[in-house]
C-alpha cells in the first residue's frame, strides 16, 4: 500500500508546509471522501489559475472529491484549460502532447498492471472537447475499441477555450465563434453514440447543476473502468469567457442547458451494473 | 491463450554483451533486431506496421506469443504507439517500438517529447524514403530530423551492430545519469532484409529487468514519495521563471546526452571506429555506407593507396573530440551518404571548422533507394589517372 509514501520521515514533519501536513492529516488519502465533508477536509485541489467562476474548475473540484482511491490514481490531461488546475492537484498528473491522452493512458494502465498485478491503479483521462473529440479523437476511439480499462472524462465547454475561443467539433451547429465566422457548419459530434457503438461499459452525460450527481457519476466511471472496461463521462462545463456568461450566471446557464439539450444520461453494461452493485454496493 | 514463460537466466549486461560465448548465425537485420529483443527482458512492445520495419515488430509479436515480451499490441497509428510507449515508460517498465520514414515523421511530435519526459525507451528506426512521392526504398533523410530531438541516436552499419546496439541501447537508456530514449537506426532493406553473419549469446540469457527507482526522475506509479508528482510541469506561463525552467530542462537533456558518452565507450566500444589511422585521404561515414566504404578502402589498398575510414556509430551525442583527433592528418575527406541533405557532411563541417585544414568534399550522396556502388566512392577518391584527388 502506498499510503506510506504520503507520510514523510517523522523528523521532517515539523518542517513541512502546513498544506502538506493538512493533506496527510485531513486529506482524502486512504478513505473515500463524501460530498458532505467538503469544507471540513483538505481537498486535493485548492488553488488554481482558471477564470473566476469557471464551470470547468468547479467540475474538476467535484471530480477530485469523487476519486475513490486518490493514493492509487493517476490523471492524464493535455493542453487545454483543465490542466491548469489538474496540474496543481495533489495527485500524479501526466501532461503530454495535445492529442495523446488516451494513448498515454493506455501505456500507463498497462505498465502499472504489469508492475502491480495485485494492486488496482486507477487511470483517469480528463481533457477538453477539442483534445478528445478533435485532435485526440482517434486515440479515444481506439482505446475504446481495445477496451482499455480507464475512464475518459470530457470537459465539454463546446469551444477551444485555452487558445481563445475557436470552433471545436463539440461546438453546436450555427454557433458563431472564432474560425467559424459564419457559424459552425455541422452538428455537434455525438460522442455518446460513438461510445455506445464502441461498447464502452459505462457512459454518462451531465452538467454541473448537481454536485452529488457529479461525485456519484465520476466514482462509478472510475470503478467500472477498474474492472470491467472503458468508461466515458461527458460534462457540460461552460466557458464563461468565450460564451460571455457572467460568473454569477454560470449555474443558471447550466440549468437552462441541462433542461434544453444536455439532460442527464447514464447507461451501463450488465456487467458494469452487477459489479457496482455486488462489489461496491452502489445502485 | 495461456502463455508459458520461457526459462531465461538474468545475467549482467557485461556478461551478455561481452563475456557469454556467442554462436554465429546468418540472418537478416530484422531477425537480428528481434533476437536482441528476445534477450532484452522487454515488458511492453507496441507495433504499427510500415515497410521495412514491419517484419521486426511482427517477430517481436511472436516473442510476446512465446512469453519473451510481457505485453504487446498493434496500435492505431504511430502517434498512438509512441504516446502509449511514453505512458508505459513513465510507469517504470521496459519499452520498445520501431518505425520507418513516414511513420517516424508522423510520430515526430511524440518522439521529440520523449527526452523532455525523461522516458527510457529503445526506438528502432529502419530508414526509408520520406514521402513524397511515396516510396518504400532505403534513404536515411529521416535521421536529419532525429538529430535535434534530444534522443540519443546510434547508426548501425550491419546486422551485427543492429543486434549489439539494440541491447546496449536499453542499458544506456536506463542509466541514472542518462534516463533518455535511445534510437537505434539502420538503413532499410540493405540491413533489414539482407543477411549477414551475426554472433549472438544464447537466448537462454537475458538482461536484468529495468530498475526504475535508480533513474533520474520519479516513476508515475504512486509508490514513491512525494505524493504529488507532475513530472511534466506545465511551464507554459509567460513569466521569466517558466522560461528559466524550460531552458534549464533543455540544458539538462543536453547534459544527459553528454553523460551518456562514457557508457557508449563501455558498451559500443566508442563513438567512432577508425580504420587506417593517420591517413591523408579519409572517408567519414555512418550506417551501411560504412560497409561500402570498407570495400572501397580494400580496393584502394590493392591499387596501392592507404585510405582512412572513420565509422560514426553515435550521431547523438556526436563524436566531436574523436573526429577532430582522428582527422588530424587528413588533407581530403569524403562523406558518402544515403540522403540528399548530407546531414553527416554538415555535422562534420561544423565539427572540424577551425580544427582542420582538410578539404571536405560535398559527397558522394545517393538517395531515393539508389545503391552506393563502390566505384562511386572510388571516383570521389581518385581522379582518372588513378591518383588521389
Ligand atoms: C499539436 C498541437 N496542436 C495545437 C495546439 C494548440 N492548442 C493548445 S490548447 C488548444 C485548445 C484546447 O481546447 P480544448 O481541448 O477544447 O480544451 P479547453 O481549453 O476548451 O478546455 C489548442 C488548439 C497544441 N498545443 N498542440
Ligand atoms: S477560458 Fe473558459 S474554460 Fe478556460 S478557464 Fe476561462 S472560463 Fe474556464
Amino acid at each position: 500500500m502506498s499510503l506510506k509514501t504520503i507520510n514523510c520521515s517523522p523528523v521532517f514533519m515539523p518542517y513541512m508546509p502546513k498544506e502538506y501536513l493538512d493533506l496527510i492529516n485531513k486529506g482524502p488519502f486512504g478513505k473515500e471522501m463524501k460530498l458532505s465533508q467538503v469544507g471540513s477536509v483538505k481537498e486535493l485541489l485548492e488553488e488554481h489559475p482558471m477564470c473566476e467562476g469557471c464551470a470547468m474548475a468547479y467540475f474538476i473540484r467535484m471530480t477530485l472529491i469523487a476519486i475513490p482511491t486518490p493514493e492509487h490514481s493517476v490523471i492524464v490531461g493535455t493542453a487545454g484549460c483543465g490542466r491548469l488546475s489538474l496540474s496543481q492537484a495533489a495527485i500524479p498528473f501526466v501532461y503530454g502532447n495535445y492529442c495523446d491522452t488516451n494513448g498515454v493512458a493506455t501505456g500507463i494502465k498497462r505498465g502499472l498492471a504489469l508492475r502491480f498485478p495485485e494492486q488496482h491503479k486507477d487511470v483517469i483521462v480528463m481533457a477538453g472537447d477539442g483534445g478528445l473529440a478533435d485532435i485526440g479523437f482517434s486515440q479515444v476511439m481506439h482505446s475504446w475499441f481495445r477496451k482499455e480499462k480507464f475512464a475518459t472524462i470530457m470537459l465539454d465547454n463546446e469551444v477551444y477555450g485555452n487558445t481563445g475561443g475557436q470552433e471545436s467539433g463539440m461546438t453546436r451547429k450555427g454557433e458563431v465563434v472564432k474560425m467559424a465566422p459564419v457559424g459552425k457548419q455541422f452538428e455537434k459530434i455525438d460522442m455518446l453514440s460513438l461510445a455506445r457503438a464502441s461498447g464502452v461499459a459505462y457512459i454518462a452525460r451531465l452538467t454541473i447543476t448537481n454536485p452529488a450527481r457529479i461525485v456519484n457519476t465520476i466514482r462509478k466511471a472510475i470503478l467500472v473502468a477498474r474492472e470491467i472496461g472503458p468508461t466515458y463521462v461527458q460534462a457540460y462545463t461552460s466557458c464563461n469567457i468565450e460564451y460571455t456568461i457572467p460568473p454569477e450566471k454560470v449555474m443558471d446557464d447550466a440549468r437552462r442547458v441541462e433542461q434544453e439539450r444536455y439532460s442527464f444520461v447514464e447507461e451501463m453494461s450488465d456487467a458494469a451494473r452487477e459489479y457496482l452493485e455486488k462489489v461496491h454496493n452502489i445502485k | 491463450m495461456e502463455i508459458v514463460k520461457p526459462q531465461q537466466t538474468v545475467v549482467t549486461p557485461e556478461h551478455l554483451l561481452f563475456e557469454a560465448p556467442r554462436k554465429r548465425a546468418y540472418i537478416t537485420g530484422s531477425e537480428a533486431a528481434s533476437e536482441a529483443i528476445k534477450r532484452a527482458n522487454v515488458d511492453i512492445a507496441i507495433a504499427y506496421p510500415i515497410t521495412p520495419q514491419s517484419e521486426t515488430m511482427q517477430r517481436v509479436g511472436d516473442l510476446f506469443g512465446q512469453g519473451y515480451v510481457r505485453d504487446y499490441y498493434r496500435a492505431e497509428d504511430e502517434v498512438g504507439a509512441f504516446s502509449a510507449i511514453s505512458g508505459a515508460s513513465r510507469t517504470g517498465v521496459r519499452c520498445m517500438t520501431a518505425s520507418s520514414g513516414p511513420g517516424l515523421m508522423r510520430g515526430l511530435e511524440v518522439i521529440a517529447s520523449w527526452p523532455g519526459h525523461r522516458v527510457p525507451v529503445v526506438f528502432l528506426i529502419m530508414c526509408r524514403v520520406i514521402n513524397a512521392p511515396l516510396s518504400i526504398q532505403p534513404d536515411n533523410l529521416e535521421l536529419d530530423y532525429m538529430l535535434s530531438t534530444g534522443n540519443i541516436v546510434f547508426h548501425a552499419e550491419n546486422q551485427q551492430d543492429f543486434f549489439d546496439y539494440t541491447l546496449a541501447g536499453f542499458v544506456i537508456s536506463e542509466k541514472c545519469e542518462v534516463t533518455l530514449p535511445v534510437a537505434v537506426a539502420v538503413d532499410g532493406f540493405f540491413v533489414t532484409h539482407a543477411r549477414g553473419w551475426v554472433e549472438m549469446p544464447s537466448s537462454d540469457l537475458k538482461l536484468p529487468p529495468r530498475d526504475c527507482y535508480r533513474e533520474a526522475v520519479p516513476m508515475i506509479d504512486n509508490e514513491n514519495p512525494p505524493i504529488r508528482i507532475a513530472r511534466d510541469a506545465p511551464i507554459q506561463k509567460s513569466n521569466f521563471i517558466s522560461y528559466q525552467m524550460h531552458a534549464s530542462w533543455q540544458q539538462e537533456i543536453h547534459a544527459a546526452q553528454e553523460r551518456s558518452r562514457r557508457w557508449i565507450y563501455k558498451y559500443l566500444g566508442g563513438l567512432i571506429e577508425v580504420v587506417n589511422p593517420g591517413a591523408e585521404t579519409v572517408i567519414v561515414a555512418s550506417g551501411s555506407a560504412v560497409s561500402q566504404s570498407r570495400e572501397a578502402v580494400r580496393q584502394a589498398e590493392e591499387m596501392g593507396h592507404r585510405i582512412g575510414l572513420i565509422k560514426v556509430k553515435s550521431l547523438r551525442p556526436f563524436p566531436v573530440e574523436e573526429l577532430r583527433e582522428a582527422c588530424k592528418s587528413a588533407k581530403r575527406i569524403i562523406v558518402p551518404e544515403f540522403n540528399c541533405a548530407g546531414w553527416l557532411n554538415r555535422e562534420l563541417r561544423a565539427t572540424l571548422y577551425n580544427h582542420s585544414d582538410a578539404e571536405i568534399a560535398p559527397g558522394p550522396r545517393v538517395f531515393g533507394g539508389i545503391t552506393m556502388p563502390t566505384e562511386l566512392i572510388l571516383q570521389w577518391l581518385f581522379d582518372k589517372t588513378g591518383n588521389c584527388r
